[in-house]
């Protein structure tokens, strides 16, 4: 993972010009090679190189201890740099404490000062950096407005909810117009409805601000949600780079096949070289003819399918033509409100299937035996 | 759900240990400048260099004053340690029983001694405990003449026990306060009477606090300097009015050198001893945040 | 069994179960209150004491007067003697309450194995005996010329306050969220700043509180006083000590109570300012 731009060149251009605000008012944040080693087993961070674009939302998502986290401190000055370089509109910032990055940042705990009123803590970046009194007064009242906390400014943040804490958070960390917005899971500590909402007041108030946010999350339909583009966090590294429809219908990986979404993977015997593109016998036909040529694949190979890919029928004579297929038996349905989930087991796979029907759908019942289809496109061949 | 469970240890562990270390800096060069150096200079006086001797040590225990002084100190120590007890106990016990309207009131009239001054606190002493003074009057309005306690160990014990009191009731309070009650109905509804039930069950319960409280109080008893002064008599005086006048009558820096290092090495191995039962550093840690001050 | 389940779900329904089935013996009470009686009772005796013309320390007074107050204020010894502690007690609380708050920042969640040997250095005098401290000070101080001057007082004074101020403002950061400071310094705010605008007015009431023992520390502190005085210059206690000893001088009765009310003022007003400041808090 060090050439992240060759990784995304044949896909296209991630952010389509018509998504972007027309004036790019963001600043370029360029990561190279950045390093950070506590002296545990492995690094932390390990030469992680992305380049994050002006105005762009990039999110940082991973599991637990995946390096997200920390890389986004060492974006912020809290960690020190055990090796690499990090660059904001090309000026190294590497060695600069974090007050001098004019970053700003949000926190998973809002970080609210819990001795000053709401105005108070969202002038205090402004107070830091000297500005007149009568334009503070304007900018937080500007910045509470586009926040939506009018007439709040004299509470204090233990008086709020934690929505609003955060917005109030928010609005401090955009009101002294920082280079960047640093996010670091700042709705996990929100219930669910509240973080929907506040999922696109962030979208909003990225449009309007126009500037580049870095996002860290765990949640994958959160980033998928906000991001242009995501980064994909594995043990230190970057596991894949994309846009969140990139990273869903392509993933490049058994790690980014699992952990975006639900997927089928169907592990082959074998590997999936040039001369190898078939397998066909009784239970199942895979045609690999759109395989790329990724590391590993080679050696032992899976093939990979979203459950809404997937067609059910009763017999593989109802297979369109040219269509992959796999012999199963229903062994569960799960009801999800607008679909049905049927859980497949699958010949010779540990994991059971999944495959997703219309509620009004009920050619098959539990116990039934299926087969199921999807066209050779909708697949993904991936290392196992 | 929450963070990168993984990251949070490891960024605590990494907080710019050079700035922290930066801070205590100015706190240690005052304390080692006031109050180390002075004392390791007694130490290395103590032992005389270049001679290197332990003469003065040795003197102590043959002079024939310093052990009689000691075993005084030690017996006055351990008799208000008892005194203390035997007074601490019922109140903290006491303490435990009550609303807590009643028990706040009661922990702040514990922590008065703490804040009486040391000199009006003895010059108190003395009006009460005087020939003439009230507690004179009393005993002959009873009919027993001549009980003075002042000027000799029994009016010492008195004002020493009073300003220690905190130091058994807060262990003592805090270990009571621990102890379930129920298991005292528990034994009385098994058939004990009140006071076996409170011996059998409550008691063995509270050892703890009361090891941690005497402890404390024994320790801290030895070295009262200003309370012997000015209550006891010159012909009984204890161990810190010795070293006192070694300092100052006798100029014998080096023989003061050695009582003042025995007097420390005791305390701090009393002190340390009574960590291992656990009271005695978080009873230091109640009564530094609840207002102690200068205890002689 | 129910009244064992009911109790311990509902507090006040305790209470007074604990009369009916579990009474506090009389006895008991009336020890306490013995024991309380002989806890305050030096501290309110100075009181009375201090409105008594006589010229020994009789007790019960016999000629009520207001002479010891006005030989105390009048006194150039006793008043200078007042002025010396007013003086040392302050320049020794603000030094102890610096360097004190600083180190317990610095020690803030540091755990190894040196910061609890570094903590344990700066608490000793709590347990040292003071009279192990005075003399050793005593004699090196001899040899730095710093017996009976200012400075000598200040310095030996603000070392055996800082572990007041250490453990007031240890005490106060437990309660200090540190991601604050990171929150401050990601809006511009340099460490100093964050000082001053976050991390002060978070921990102000560890760190007044630690100031306030330190300066009472000092203000009160005989024995060290004691060795440290010089004709030129001694302290209060040194001077009250001086009143039982040297003179019979009853003026002490006053110093006393005067010294007594006004640490009890300076202790229980924090006290009351803070269960004024809780209600709105528990609001919440």
């Amino acid at each position: 993972m060090t050439d992240t731009t060759a990784r995304t060149a044949p896909a296209g251009t991630p952010e389509s010009e018509a998504g972007q605000p027309a004036e790019r008012r963001g600043t370029q944040i360029r990561l190279s090679a950045v390093t950070k080693d506590f002296g545990l087993a492995a690094p932390a961070v390990d030469e992680v190189s992305l380049t994050i674009e002006p105005g762009e939302f990039m999110t940082l998502l991973g599991p637990s201890g995946s390096g997200k986290t920390t890389t986004l401190n060492l974006i912020a000055g809290f960690e020190t740099l055990t090796s690499g370089t990090i660059e904001i509109d090309g000026h190294d910032i590497g060695r600069l404490p974090p007050h001098k990055r004019e970053l700003g940042m949000l926190f998973q705990n809002y970080a609210l000062f819990p001795h000053l009123t709401v105005a108070q803590n969202v002038a205090y970046p402004l107070r830091e950096r000297r500005v007149p009194k009568a334009e503070i007064a304007a900018r937080v009242a500007e910045v509470l407005e586009l926040v939506q906390l009018t007439g709040r400014d004299h509470n204090h943040p233990t008086q709020l909810s934690g929505g609003q804490q955060q917005r109030v958070a928010l609005a401090r960390a955009i009101v002294f117009h920082p280079k960047a917005l640093l996010l670091d899971e700042p709705l996990s500590a929100l219930d669910r409805n509240l973080r929907g909402a506040l999922q696109s007041e962030i979208r909003r108030i990225h449009r309007e601000v126009g500037s580049t946010f870095v996002f860290v999350t765990h949640d994958q339909e959160e980033a998928m949600n906000l991001s242009d583009r995501i980064a994909l966090f594995n043990q230190g590294r970057i596991e894949q780079l994309g846009s969140p429809e990139q990273l869903y219908d392509a993933p490049d990986t058994l790690f980014a096949a699992r952990f975006l979404g639900d997927s089928n993977v169907f592990e082959l015997e074998g590997g999936v070289t040039g001369d190898t593109t078939r397998w066909e016998d009784r239970a199942w036909r895979v045609d690999a003819a759109t395989v790329s040529r990724r590391s590993g694949v080679a050696e032992r190979a899976a093939v990979v399918v979203r459950p809404e890919n997937l067609g059910l029928v009763a017999d593989e004579k109802d297979v369109p033509s040219g269509a992959n297929w796999v012999r199963a038996r229903v062994r569960d349905q799960e009801f999800m409100g607008s679909y049905r989930t049927l859980q497949l087991a699958l010949g010779g796979q540990e994991r059971p299937g999944r495959a997703r029907v219309s509620t009004s759908d009920a050619s098959f019942a539990v116990g039934d035996p299926v087969v199921a289809w999807w066209r050779p496109e909708r697949q993904r061949i991936v290392a196992a | 759900m929450t963070t990168d469970l993984l990251d949070l240890p490891r960024r605590s562990e990494r907080r710019r240990p050079d700035a922290n270390w930066l801070l205590v800096l100015p706190a240690i060069v005052l304390v080692t400048a006031v109050l180390l150096v002075p004392l390791g200079q007694s130490l290395v006086r103590s032992v005389d260099p270049p001679s290197w001797t332990l003469e003065h040590y040795l003197s102590l225990f043959t002079d024939g004053v310093t052990l009689k002084v000691l075993g005084r100190t030690a017996v006055t120590a351990a008799i208000v340690t008892v005194c203390a007890f035997l007074i601490g106990y019922p109140y903290a016990y006491l303490m435990t029983r009550v609303g807590p309207r009643a028990r706040s009131l009661l922990l702040v009239v514990v922590l008065v001694p703490f804040w009486t001054s040391v000199m009006a606190r003895n010059f108190a002493w003395i009006v009460i405990l005087q020939r003439g003074g009230p507690v004179n009057s009393f005993f002959e309005f009873l009919g027993i003449p001549g009980v003075v306690p002042y000027g000799n160990v029994s009016g010492v014990t008195i004002a020493m026990t009073q300003v220690l009191l905190p130091f058994m009731i807060l262990p003592l309070f805090s270990t009571l306060g621990s102890i379930d009650r129920r298991l005292l109905l528990a034994a009385r509804g098994l058939g004990s009477s009140p006071l076996a039930a409170f011996w059998k069950v409550f008691w063995p319960l509270s050892r703890g606090g009361v090891v941690a409280g005497m402890m404390l109080v024994f320790t801290l008893s030895l070295g009262f300097y200003v309370t012997p002064a000015l209550l006891g008599s010159p012909q009984e005086s204890l161990i810190a009015q010795l070293l006192g006048q070694r300092t100052t009558q006798l100029l014998d820096f080096a023989g003061a050198g050695a009582l003042g290092i025995l007097v420390l090495v005791t305390t701090l191995l009393l002190v340390a001893w009574a960590n291992r039962f656990g009271g005695t550093v978080s009873a230091i840690g109640v009564v530094a945040t609840t207002g102690s001050k200068g205890r002689s | 069994m129910t009244a064992v389940a009911s109790r311990a779900a509902r507090p006040p329904a305790r209470r007074r179960r604990d009369r009916g089935v579990d009474p506090i013996p009389a006895w008991q009470w009336v020890v306490g209150v013995l024991v309380a009686v002989y806890l305050v009772l030096p501290a309110l005796i100075v009181i009375p004491m201090s409105f008594d013309g006589g010229l020994t320390f009789q007790f019960p007074p016999t000629k009520p007067s207001f002479i010891q107050y006005v030989r105390f204020f009048t006194d150039p010894v006793w008043l200078g003697s007042l002025g010396n502690s007013f003086l040392v007690a302050a320049l020794a609380s603000l030094l102890a309450t610096t360097v004190g708050t600083a180190a317990a920042i610095g020690l803030h969640q540091l755990t190894g194995r040196l910061a609890r040997f570094v903590r344990t250095l700066l608490m000793i005098s709590i347990v040292t005996p003071a009279i192990v401290i005075a003399v050793a000070v005593y004699i090196s101080f001899l040899q730095w010329h710093l017996v009976g001057t200012l400075l000598g007082y200040v310095v030996a004074h603000a070392a055996i306050g800082v572990p007041f101020v250490l453990v007031s403002v240890t005490s106060a950061l437990g309660g200090f969220d540190p991601r604050l400071l990171r929150a401050s310094a990601s809006l511009g705010a340099s460490p100093w700043r964050t000082f001053l605008r976050v991390t002060a007015p978070l921990i102000a009431r560890g760190i007044v509180t630690g100031a306030i023992f330190a300066f009472v520390t000092s203000f009160d502190e005989v024995v060290i006083a004691l060795f440290l005085r010089s004709p030129l210059f001694q302290t209060m206690p040194v001077q009250m000590y001086n009143s039982v000893t040297a003179e019979i001088d009853p003026t002490i009765s006053a110093s006393a109570t005067l010294v007594v009310v006004s640490v009890t003022l300076v202790i229980l007003i924090p006290q009351l300012a803070r269960l004024r400041r809780r209600r709105p808090e528990e609001a919440r």
